[in-house]
This record gives C-alpha cells, sequence and structure tokens, in this order.
C-alpha cells in the first residue's frame, strides 16, 4: 500500500509539465498504481468468509449451501459461474448467480424472501453475505472459459430485453448503459471506460467482477455494478435480483464467452 | 437426454448460431419496457415516470454510430430545436468564473442526491475545457479554445446557449444531456457556461 501511495504522490509532484504530457503522465501512473494493487487483494478475506457462509448450516431449517443447485448439479461450485446466468427447470426462469443464491436460501434454508434480501451489498460494519458468497463462488471459476448458453428460449428472451435495456435511453439525462459503454478508447475524467458493445471490451469488463473496490473497502458483486451505474444514470433504484438486472447481466455475460474469468478482481 | 430432446437441443443451438431471436424488435422494446417498470422503485426523486420515454429518447435507443434514417433525424432535430426558450432579457453571456463551478460539478437528480441543491453539468466528465484542469473525460471533444477559435459573436453566442439548451437540436442522439430541455440547470448556470465557453477571460481560451 504504501508504495502506491508514493506513486500516486510522484503524480501529484508532475504539475510543472504540460497539461498533454501532464495528463499522459498521470494516466500511466494510474495504470501503474492498478498493476501495483495486483500484488494483494483483500477479497481472499470476503472469497473466505463466503465459504464459511456456503457451508453453514444457517436458517429456519438449520441447513447450509451445499445442496443448493448453481447449474452444474448439487454442490457443484466449480466452474458454475461461467455459465451463469441460466434458466433452471427447478423455477422456471433465468437467473444469475445472487437469485439463485435467494432461491436457495428461502427453498433449502427457509428463509423467507424479505429476510435472505436484507443486505444486498455490504456498508461498512453492515456486511452483505451475498457479496461474500459471490466472492467465494466466482472465484472457484477462476481460469474458467466464460461459458453462457442460450438454449433455453427463456435465456434467448433474457437477452434479448438486456440488449434492449442496454440501449435504453431515459430520465433526465437521456443516458442509456450505452451512452458511456458504447464506443472505445473513452474515459470519464480519467477513469477509461470498457465498451460494451466490442467483444474485447465486455470480455475484459464482465470476467473481473466481482471485485475489491479500494476507494470503498469493500468486494462489490456484479448485481452491484449495474445498481450504481444506473444510480449514475439517473434511473430509480434497481432492485436487487430483479427481471432487469439478470437480464442484463444475460446480455453481458454472453457476449464475454469465450474469455477466462479472472475476478474477484481488484479496482481502484 | 432422450434422441429427441438432444435433436431438440441440436436444434436450438443452430437456431442461436443462425441469430435467431425469440421475439421481434418491437415485441423486445416492450418487454423491455414492461420489466423495466417492474425492475425499478422509485426513491427519493427518482420516480418511475424516469422510465416513460419521450420521442427523442426513444428512437434513439439505438447502438451508437447507428445513425437515424436523415428525415427522421432531420425531423428530431426540428423538434428539439422549437423546444430551446431564450433569455428573455437576451443577454447569454453570464459569469465564467461560477461557469467553471458548474463545470466541475456532478451532482444532481441521482436518487442520492438532495434536489433541493442545485445540480451541476459535469462538463469535465466528458470533454477537455481549460488547461489547468487535467482530469477530464473524452465521451465528447475537447472544447478548449472554444471562443477563441469562433469568437463571441450573437450568433456563436446563440448556438451555443442553445447546445447547452438542447444538445438534440443540432444533432440528433447526441450523447450529451439536453440541460435546459430536461430542466436540469437554471437559465443562469447556462448562461454561465457559455460565459465560460466563450468569455476572452475564461482559462477555456487562454
Amino acid at each position: 500500500m504504501k508504495r502506491s501511495l508514493a506513486s500516486l504522490l510522484a503524480a501529484a509532484t508532475l504539475i510543472a509539465l504540460p497539461a498533454a504530457a501532464l495528463a499522459q503522465s498521470t494516466v500511466d501512473e494510474i495504470a501503474k498504481y492498478r498493476q501495483q494493487l495486483q500484488d494483494g487483494n483483500p477479497a481472499e478475506l470476503w472469497e473466505a468468509r463466503g465459504e464459511d457462509l456456503w457451508k453453514q448450516k444457517r436458517g429456519p431449517k438449520n441447513v447450509s449451501l451445499e445442496g443448493c443447485d448453481l447449474g452444474k448439479g448439487p454442490g457443484v461450485v466449480k466452474g458454475a459461474y461461467a455459465e451463469l446466468p441460466r434458466y433452471f427447470a427447478d423455477a422456471d426462469r433465468v437467473m444469475d448467480l445472487e437469485t439463485r443464491l435467494v432461491h436457495c436460501m428461502v427453498t433449502q434454508q427457509g428463509f423467507s424472501f424479505a429476510d435472505a434480501t436484507r443486505r444486498p451489498f455490504g456498508n461498512g460494519s453492515s456486511r452483505s453475505e451475498f457479496e461474500a458468497l459471490a466472492a467465494w463462488i466466482t472465484s472457484e471459476s477462476k481460469g474458467v472459459k466464460m461459458n453462457v448458453r442460450l438454449g433455453h428460449p427463456k435465456e434467448r428472451e433474457a437477452y434479448q430485453i438486456g440488449e434492449k435495456i442496454f440501449y435504453f435511453r431515459g430520465g433526465p439525462h437521456d443516458f442509456a448503459c450505452a451512452t458511456c459503454h458504447g464506443e472505445t478508447g473513452k474515459r470519464i475524467r480519467l477513469q477509461d471506460l470498457p465498451n460494451l458493445t466490442d467483444k474485447a471490451g465486455a470480455q475484459l469488463a464482465y470476467t473481473t467482477w466481482p471485485a475489491y473496490r479500494v476507494s470503498q473497502g469493500e468486494v462489490r458483486s456484479f448485481e452491484w455494478r449495474l445498481y450504481d451505474c444506473f444510480r449514475q444514470q439517473r434511473f430509480p433504484e434497481l432492485k436487487f435480483t430483479s427481471e432487469a438486472a439478470i437480464a442484463l447481466t444475460t446480455f453481458l455475460a454472453r457476449n464475454a464467452n469465450g474469455a477466462e474469468f479472472n475476478a474477484p478482481a481488484i479496482k481502484r | 437426454m432422450s434422441p429427441r430432446a438432444a435433436l431438440s437441443a441440436a436444434l436450438l443451438g443452430a437456431l442461436v448460431a443462425a441469430g435467431c431471436a425469440t421475439m421481434s424488435d418491437e415485441e423486445a422494446s416492450r418487454r423491455a419496457l414492461e420489466v423495466m417498470k417492474a425492475s425499478f422503485a422509485e426513491r427519493g426523486q427518482a420516480k418511475l415516470d424516469r422510465l416513460d420515454q419521450d420521442e427523442t429518447q426513444r428512437l434513439c435507443s439505438i447502438p451508437p454510430g447507428s445513425a437515424l434514417p436523415k428525415d427522421v433525424a432531420g425531423k428530431l432535430e426540428k423538434e428539439n430545436l422549437a423546444s430551446i426558450v431564450y433569455p428573455a432579457d437576451g443577454k447569454l453571456l453570464g459569469d465564467w468564473k461560477a461557469g467553471e463551478r458548474v463545470a466541475q460539478s456532478g451532482v444532481g437528480k441521482q436518487f442520492s442526491d438532495d434536489p433541493k441543491q442545485p445540480s451541476g453539468a459535469n462538463c469535465y466528465a466528458c470533454h477537455q475545457l481549460s488547461k489547468q484542469e487535467i482530469s477530464f473525460g473524452t465521451i465528447g471533444p475537447s472544447l478548449y479554445q472554444y471562443g477563441k477559435l469562433r469568437g463571441a459573436s450573437a450568433g456563436i453566442q446563440r448556438y451555443t446557449y442553445g447546445k447547452i439548451y438542447n444538445s438534440n437540436a443540432f444533432t440528433a442522439c447526441s450523447n450529451m444531456p439536453r440541460f435546459g430541455h430536461k430542466g436540469i440547470l437554471t437559465e443562469q448556470q447556462m448562461k454561465d457556461l457559455t460565459a465560460l465557453l466563450l468569455d476572452p477571460e475564461s482559462p477555456v481560451n487562454k
């Protein structure tokens, strides 16, 4: 961490340079900072807690989640995330990871939906089960190639709806997902924006969520990523495990097919 | 898997590979709106009516770079142009220093924002403006030396104020918010931004 601070300070001392050179060196320094962050990822703490939560007997029925079928059979975690979202016959709908976890918490552990979804995202001392479980479950897909199939009609429908949502402009600012994520090589302020309409861009972005956010001190799940993008889009609040979240995730995950999954990552 | 199930799975796979969609484009748009209405909750100032698209938003919900037919774009620009309300006092140039503060601020209209506070324009999120501010985005073109290159004639003032008021009046489906038309900025804020772009003393033109 000390080294990272030092490089930020180094960036701050470049103020005497001409603007263009300065902007470029700031971008370079930020890239260096990101590189240095890769040395150690606090997400491992979330992964350990997530594994415990998966194996712990919890809920009114006092059972673990080890009987939960994430799509590759009950209890199979390895590689499961790389194939999500997918259609689940027992629920007759397409589910992303968070939605499937809620389903298992309700049907197997006996939680009510309200109890299960009380803490979608962590905030300081109020920790989220989902961000911990997502950290562990996704870590079990590290190195696995993304492979979201659209074999079932409901999967194809989710993809199509997700695509429409991606390009949907609304709110006071006329923003769509595509406003910021539809062109290559763009930035907001100094933050690089992935082009999610481009194969390489979609792959790099999708395979690096969840991520430990240094600026927030939290591991953030993919549903959090969507939730906070919509906030900045000036849309109303995206409901946790909602159909729009699942559809949009289906669209983005499918577009990342073929890329090696590489999260939990670490981001600024 | 039974042979029949295997066959239908293979057929489905082939259909997907061929890019076969389940729904027509129109049906998908209708379903997407239905899904969104059920998937968002009102919070603070962000009500569900933010999902009710006007014609510009509806027609512009297309991939970037996939231009609208010329006649449709022209009609859209004309309608947006007609929406622009110029200040009654005829003065379009405010205070560039106040404009710089509006250009820097990104608050406003999010469900986490206090609606009693004025909104910012967040110009720097997408544009380079002054030489001093190195933290600028690149979604929009650089506006550095905007006024120096164009001068500050009455026509340029009118165009600049109008572009801030309703960007779609000049470019259909622009990425830029319609700050006046959608009530994001006040008239005074838009005058101040016009000054930021055109005043010879503004850092934009240094």
